[in-house]
């Protein structure tokens, strides 16, 4: 059985009808074998956030079943760490302080918080380290940018080692160099932690890097349309993304999502007044 | 952050800039001491009734600081318990939005039928009329957490109770000071009514007697002794807030 099993979920916002009520997913199915790297790529608002949150038990679907670890999703999991697409962060604890939240929650940490102290601060400070914001624990979230916030965040959803790692868009506001960085940093945790993860992003080049196994997914209601494995040997180095095959990969990848896109693509005509004006 | 000077002394300049009005049109347009005495009499009065005043000043802060304290206990404890249950804020919002409405003053009777004239009414007056602006607060603090962070903490595992207390709590913090600020003087009111009808002491059973007596300056000088005393009683609120709860006033608006 796989590690992560959505079967078939739909999932509607606001009500099963009704004017307000949003269609999210439809006809939902991944598998996620255990300690691969899956990465999940779509047009915007397709439901990447809410398959996220389905597979971590903070939705439940009106249709189909969540299955995570062997185990219906049927309240939140608690073995999964969560960089939300938005770093959301507490602004009256500092960055430090909310790095360890997860630390004051998860057991078994949470009773060996108060012995292990120094540890644990130590710990947090060396994550802060290799996300590039050695010595900013101290600062307060709101003092921080955008990017360094999502970083923190991204500090945050590892600190507890969990054995899912669940990441929406982690590198979406960061230049190219930090987030090829992070790349490398994600990479080398995974192949040393061995942890199964989930990664949403907008980036295929970040997807064909970093994954195992790439979903593909369609304009809302969002379903499967796509499934890909690349199959690129392990430990893989930025290099690679420069090579021929890699761009082949990229290249396949992107047509699928232009495709997806379709139903609903910007038409080039509708934005050149002169061509509008012509065909009426 | 410090303010420029023009800034820091303005409260003064205007304050005796407001005395020095009120002297002037006293003086100007002759008006009777009997209707508005000049502050040169109330001052006087005040030199004159020096230790009544602060004898029954002295009362009327220690009973506002009672009732205070009490609708502080209760008004945290009931906020904590409306803002964290959708059911117990749907069902108890009616009643306390009507128990508010009441003038307190309509209650003051009832607290002399039951507890006779003395220190009770005004401490419970001062309670009653103070604890709404509280309960009020602290729940809406807690009925507003942002979902996404409700999210960050189910995610981890957290049961209610971690979430109401690592971020429903500190999230109410400042709505909680905001209405401690209202709350202290609502209770200081309180008390100064509850004095006036039902106790023999404090600053409100001054106010009575010297009705009564017509002494007229001696009312006034009570008056600002009451000014003074809500404005210290605010200062220490302010003080106590923004030691705690500066995250959230980081925007510069209004600042
Ligand atoms: N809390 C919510 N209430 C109502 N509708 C929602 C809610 N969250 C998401 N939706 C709707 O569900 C759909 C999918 O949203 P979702 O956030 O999963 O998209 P996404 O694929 O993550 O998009 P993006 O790439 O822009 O982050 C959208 O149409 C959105 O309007
Ligand atoms: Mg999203």
């Amino acid at each position: 059985m796989a590690f992560i099993e959505i079967e078939n979920v739909t999932h509607t916002y606001g009500g099963q009808a009704g004017a307000s009520a949003t269609l999210a997913v439809e006809g939902l199915s991944i598998k996620v074998n255990e300690g691969e790297f899956a990465a999940v790529v779509g047009p915007s608002g397709c439901g990447k956030s809410t398959l996220m949150k389905l597979a971590t038990g903070l939705q439940f679907p009106q249709e189909g079943s969540v299955a995570v670890d062997g185990r219906k999703v049927d309240r939140p999991v608690k073995i999964a760490g969560m960089a939300f697409q938005n770093p959301v962060m507490l602004p009256w604890r500092t960055v430090l302080e909310n790095i360890m939240l997860p630390l004051e929650i998860v057991q078994p940490h949470r009773s060996l918080l108060r012995e292990k102290k120094a540890e644990y601060v130590e710990k947090a400070e060396q994550l802060l380290a290799t996300v590039g914001l050695k010595g900013l624990g101290q600062k307060f979230p709101w003092q921080l940018s955008g990017g360094m916030q999502q970083r923190a965040s991204l500090c945050r959803s590892l600190i507890h080692d969990p054995k899912l790692l669940m990441l929406d868009e982690p590198f979406g506001a960061l230049d190219a160099f930090t987030r090829e960085e992070l790349w490398c940093v994600i990479r080398d945790l995974h192949a040393l932690k061995k942890f199964t993860v989930v990664l949403v992003t907008h980036d295929l080049r970040e997807a064909v890097f970093l994954g195992d196994r790439i979903f593909c997914m369609s304009a809302r209601p969002g379903r499967i349309i796509a499934e890909r494995e690349v199959t690129f040997p392990r430990p893989r180095d930025l290099e690679i993304t420069y090579t021929p095959t890699f761009a082949d990969v990229v290249h396949e990848l992107r047509s699928q999502i232009k495709s997806a896109r379709d139903p609903q693509a910007l038409d080039p005509q509708a934005l050149d007044p002169q061509a509008a004006g012509a065909a009426a | 952050m410090t303010k420029p000077l023009s800034q820091r002394l303005a409260p003064f300049i205007f304050t005796i800039g407001f005395f020095i009005l009120w002297e002037l049109g006293c003086r100007l347009f002759k008006v009777s001491n009997f209707i508005l005495p000049a502050p040169s009499v109330i001052f006087a009065a005040m030199q004159q009734y020096a230790w009544p005043l602060t004898r029954n000043a002295g009362h009327t802060l220690w009973m506002t600081m009672a009732g205070f304290g009490i609708s502080i206990i209760f008004g945290l404890a009931i906020g904590l318990l409306v803002g964290s249950s959708k059911l117990l804020y749907a069902g108890l919002n009616p009643l306390l939005v009507g128990f508010n409405s009441i003038p307190k003053v309509a209650v003051v009777p009832i607290l002399v039928i039951w507890f006779g004239v003395g220190w009770l009414p005004p401490v419970l007056t001062a309670f009653v009329i103070s604890f709404f602006p509280i309960v009020v607060n602290v729940a809406t603090g807690l009925a507003t957490i942002e979902p996404e962070t409700e999210d960050v903490m189910k995610a981890l595992g957290a049961s209610r109770l971690d979430i109401m207390w690592k971020v429903g709590i500190p999230r109410s913090l400042p709505y909680f000071f905001g209405a401690l600020k209202v709350a202290i003087t609502l209770a200081y009111v309180g008390c100064v009514i509850g004095e006036q009808n039902a106790s023999n002491l404090g600053i409100g059973n001054l106010i009575t007697r010297a009705s009564a007596d017509f002494n007229v300056p001696l009312i006034f000088a009570a008056l600002i002794v009451l000014a003074i005393l809500g404005v210290f009683l605010v200062v220490i609120v302010d003080m106590i807030e923004s030691r705690t709860t500066g995250w959230a006033k980081r925007s510069g608006f209004g600042g």
